[in-house]
């Protein structure tokens, strides 16, 4: 099938013979699912807001193309590249988070997003994947270095991006940033007894957005006590489920994304229950769980530890947002707002997934060089 | 070269440095090659840990899926084991007085056995035939394939059934199942809601009550009685829908509550849709805007402002606000939609629906007070009505002086208008707050309740509001046989670019009669009402919400037996002259009190 020979030495021959060929497909299956899915459960939310049915599915089909190209531009770079694009993202997309609260519109309580005409974007999908490189980067180098002080400039870098996302305020973001950078600094090395002091520590940060944060307190309550108030939407998909079941209602039958508010977005999993069934969402799961294995299994070889870290870092982002998304569809966990990545609508969580996952790609290469840089 | 080469290479060369140089420490270099790899081992130690908290995480989520959508009522889990299941039965609904509003009919479900069709193309054409609007070429594709059960159509008509039965086909057989009717169709929509196809509920009372009726259809099938009266509710509907339509409006909601119990007797969302066809009804017409939709109500809330003034002896019937000039507060200002620029009494203040009078009257609560009585008499919480459609009322995070007084006069708070009508009723009753139902109240007593104002304030209310409705912005809802007591209010709505709206307005009216002695509580909310030439243009709460609170009020009263007794209150102080002669004599009165 290939048209690659092996001993091509161009570009785009040493691109297809050392990329992960399977981790790639995967991922293009799941932007072919998150399609499908869009088609299936937006008309209804353009209804609801009184645009064009097809309004969310065109966009969505517009922003694939930006993302592939990412995500193919980035695959295409090496760990140094990755690093000073990284470095360079992060700087870009601090600047823009530390503007978002000032000039961006507000939203259900909370000021996300920066318009710019025709669209509008959010700065945090794009903080993540660069903020997870860059302090894998200070983590590697703090361990090669014992002088260099790593730790301590991740730490900061992490404290102001949260900083920054629960001013805004979006909790839920700064809580996967906070996760992104523990797990990275659990993977570089740190004694046992911080890893569980940084256990403590964020759960008291969980507790602090409870005490501090109304709609954090809120959330939690409606989860904890669904009689509290209004768990329309969590009942809602819950129900989307139910209806589903082994088989699903098939493709445009589904009855109950027409109540649920956030069916194209937060709540698409849902849709892909009623619709598609259960064996339909198990291979959708496997799929994002495919992804976080086999990519850390490509890690077994590594000996480059700013790799391993930077890797493990776009991992993490990835799969603990499949996780938690999927997590609130089913009940499992309170509200968050969070994305699936490559399947929800929208075009930032879109655009900075495929960037993450682009460097995740780039980082996994086969290096016939490898071992030698240092 | 391979890498592994260029590797020996270099371990290669260092110990040869080491044992040139003779000295006993390692080399800087390998030492820290050494430190990099115990790293680097360390880390993967590390990834297979997490890999396996990931793998556990992906576990409970599978866990879970498999948990919700085996579930036994699932309608999957019943096709699976072919169809021999049935699903479980429901009883009946009815209204208050016994009248049908949801049943369930016997109908036959036509499904085939592939395996055993012997002709798909035959059996598909005959099927065909007599089943309009059934796809041909994807029914002989079905029943061509090596399944043991498909679904050919479900819900047959008696009719069809004898025709398919008569066909003689092997390989096809029907199964009896129920289909939900709803023999009120779009009069009870939101109300008594709707079932799916395997008859479970997707909305109002038939999701809600879900558990009851399954329960009663076991037992004995005794049909499950709402609080609603078919007769109220068509009243409502014909004249809302009629008011709706004179005014060019968007939709509307009309509730009658009966003001001892708290039961829904009436509840109607225009636009509506046909419970029998709810899935081909739009996302707008089956919101549900009585329970679910939650809006800003104006002036409506004056009522309550008096209520808590009163109830803390902050005012009596003589005292008063200046209301001589509009009130700037931070960069707002309150002003009057008809200004009197002079000092008003708080029966002027209602019945001219001063806005600064409010103001004032809230800012003399205070925000602690307003924020407590507003939640005593459920305004800040869900209306708890038994439905699945309650919408969460939407108050300031921060409760600033401004949100005290521009509430006061009802803006800045959202709430439904089902709890509106509830706590007004609370008001005018006697100061009993009862929560909204849609079941029968089966006892000649009222239900327990929660006391929310004293007696005397509840009939100081009554006499207030009868003055609104005889003297105030409520005069169209004046009628021959009914002493009325109520209020108007007419909210801008919000403009999705900011602001409010001048424009787009919510025109309310709530009422209750008989005022002396209330058995109902009556709103009505028409949503973006056009001024038309009748009215003058005005499209105000006055003009579209209180004439048909009149005319249901005028219906339904001879339906509930309520004798007709029309005038003036008799403990209002005697008066002559024309209208605003006769207020100015009342007033005048109360303050000589």
């Amino acid at each position: 099938m290939t048209t690659f020979a092996r001993t091509d030495r161009s570009v785009l021959g040493r691109w297809w013979w050392t990329i992960d060929r399977w981790t790639l497909a995967v991922l293009i299956v799941l932007l072919l699912s998150g399609v499908v899915l869009v088609m299936a459960a937006s008309p209804p939310v353009a209804d609801r807001i009184g645009v064009d049915g097809f309004h969310f599915v065109r966009r969505h089909v517009l922003s694939l193309a930006p993302a592939v190209l990412a995500m193919f531009a980035m695959s295409l770079l090496g760990p140094r590249s990755v690093r000073r694009v990284a470095v360079l993202l992060l700087l870009a997309s601090i600047a823009l988070l530390a503007i978002t609260p000032l000039v961006g519109p507000e939203i259900k309580g909370a000021r996300r997003w920066i318009s710019l005409g025709m669209f509008s974007f959010q700065a945090s999908e794009f903080v993540k994947p660069a903020l997870a490189v860059v302090a894998a980067w200070l983590l590697a180098e703090a361990r090669r270095n014992p002088a260099f002080p790593g730790y301590w400039l991740s730490a900061a870098l992490a404290a102001a991006v949260a900083g920054l996302l629960v001013w805004q305020p979006d909790f839920g973001m700064a809580a996967t940033v906070a996760t992104i950078w523990g797990g990275q600094l659990f993977l570089a090395g740190l004694p046992f007894v911080f890893v569980v002091g940084l256990g403590l520590l964020g759960f008291a940060g969980l507790a602090a957005g409870y005490s501090f944060m109304p709609h954090v307190r809120d959330r939690i309550d409606r989860f904890l006590d669904p009689a509290s108030g209004d768990s329309y939407q969590a009942d809602t998909a819950i129900r989307a489920f139910e209806s589903g079941g082994l088989l699903g209602r098939g493709p445009g039958e589904g009855v109950v994304k027409d109540v649920l508010p956030d069916a194209h977005s937060d709540f698409i999993f849902a849709v892909a229950g009623e619709e598609f069934g259960l064996l339909a969402c198990l291979l959708l799961m496997a799929f994002f769980a495919f992804v976080a294995l086999r990519g850390f299994y490509r890690m077994a070889h590594e000996r480059d530890l700013f790799v391993m870290l930077a890797v493990a870092g776009l991992l993490i982002q990835f799969t603990v947002q499949a996780i938690v998304n999927m997590g609130v569809s089913l009940r499992l966990l309170p509200s968050t707002g969070m994305t699936l990545p490559f399947v929800s609508y929208g075009g930032s969580s879109l655009l900075g997934m495929s960037i993450g996952m682009g460097m995740m790609l780039a980082l996994t290469r086969h290096r016939p060089e490898r071992g030698l840089a240092p | 070269m391979s890498d592994a080469a260029a590797m020996s290479d270099i371990v290669d060369t260092a110990p040869a440095t080491d044992r040139r140089a003779g000295s006993r420490e390692r080399p800087a270099t390998l030492r820290l090659e050494g430190a990099v790899k115990q790293a680097a081992d360390l880390c993967r130690a590390r990834m297979v840990v997490l890999a396996a908290c990931f793998v556990a995480a992906f576990a409970i989520v599978g866990g879970r899926l498999v948990e919700v959508m085996t579930a036994p009522d699932a309608p999957g889990a019943v096709l699976s084991d072919s169809g021999m299941a049935l699903p479980a039965g429901r009883a009946d609904v009815v209204d208050r007085n016994g009248v049908l509003l949801a049943t369930t009919l016997p109908a036959a479900s036509l499904y085939a056995e592939p395996r055993r069709v012997l002709d798909a193309a035959e059996t598909a054409r005959a099927l065909a035939a007599v089943l309009p609007g059934v796809d041909l070429a994807g029914l002989e594709r079905d029943l061509a394939g090596d399944r043991g059960f498909v679904w050919i159509k479900r819900g047959l008509t008696p009719g069809q059934q004898a025709e398919i039965h008569a066909l003689g086909l092997p390989g096809v057989a029907f199964r009896r199942e129920g289909r939900r009717v709803y023999p009120q169709g779009a009069l009870t929509s939101h109300l008594v809601g709707f079932t799916d196809i395997d008859r479970r509920g997707l909305a109002g009372a038939e999701r809600a009550l879900e558990a009851d009726l399954q329960a009663r259809a076991a037992e004995d099938g005794a049909p499950l009685a709402l609080s609603l009266d078919v007769r109220f509710q068509q009243v409502v509907r014909e004249e809302l829908a009629a008011t709706i339509e004179t005014f060019k409006a968007l939709g509307g909601t009309g509730i009658v509550l009966d003001a001892r119990t708290g039961e829904i007797m009436a509840m109607v969302s225009l636009p509506d849709f046909d419970p029998n066809r709810a899935g081909e009804a739009d996302v707008d017409a089956r919101f549900n805007r009585a329970t679910l939709g939650v809006y800003e109500l104006g002036s409506v809330f004056k009522v309550f402002t008096a209520g808590m003034a009163l109830d803390a002896g902050l005012v009596d019937l003589a005292s008063g606000y200046d209301a001589s000039a509009p009130l700037r507060v931070a960069r707002y200002t309150i002003r009057d939609y008809k200004p009197k620029n002079r000092w008003l009494s708080l029966p002027e203040i209602l019945v001219y629906s001063s806005n600064i009078g409010a103001a004032l009257m809230a800012l003399d609560v205070g925000a602690a007070r307003q924020q407590e009585f507003l939640r005593r008499v459920g305004l800040m919480t869900p209306s708890g009505v038994e439905l699945p459609e309650v919408g969460q009322p939407i108050y300031p995070s921060t409760w600033r002086e401004i949100n005290t007084m521009t509430i006061g006069f009802g803006h800045g708070l959202a709430v439904t208008p089902i709890q509106t009508a509830s706590a007004f009723a609370a008001m005018v009753n006697g100061g009993m707050l009862h929560r909204p139902t849609v079941l029968r109240w089966r006892s000649e007593r009222p239900p327990p309740g929660t006391r929310v104002i004293s007696e005397e304030t509840s009939a100081t209310l009554r006499l207030l509001t009868h003055l609104v409705v005889e003297y105030g912005s409520g005069r169209k809802a004046r009628v021959a046989e009914y002493q009325i007591g109520g209020k108007t209010g007419t909210a801008e709505k919000l403009d999705p670019a900011g602001g409010y709206a001048e424009d787009r307005l919510l025109s309310s009216f709530v009422a209750a009669f008989p005022i002396d002695d209330p058995r109902y509580v009556i709103l009505v909310s028409i949503d973006e009402p056009q001024g038309i030439e009748e009215s003058f243009g005005y499209a105000t709460g006055g003009w579209t919400a209180a004439p048909t609170v009149g005319r249901i009020i005028s219906r339904i009263g001879p339906l509930a037996g309520l004798a007709p007794r029309g005038g003036v209150l008799a403990n209002l102080p005697a008066a002559r002259g024309d209208a605003d002669e006769r207020l100015e004599a009342i007033l005048a009165a109360f303050s000589a009190r």
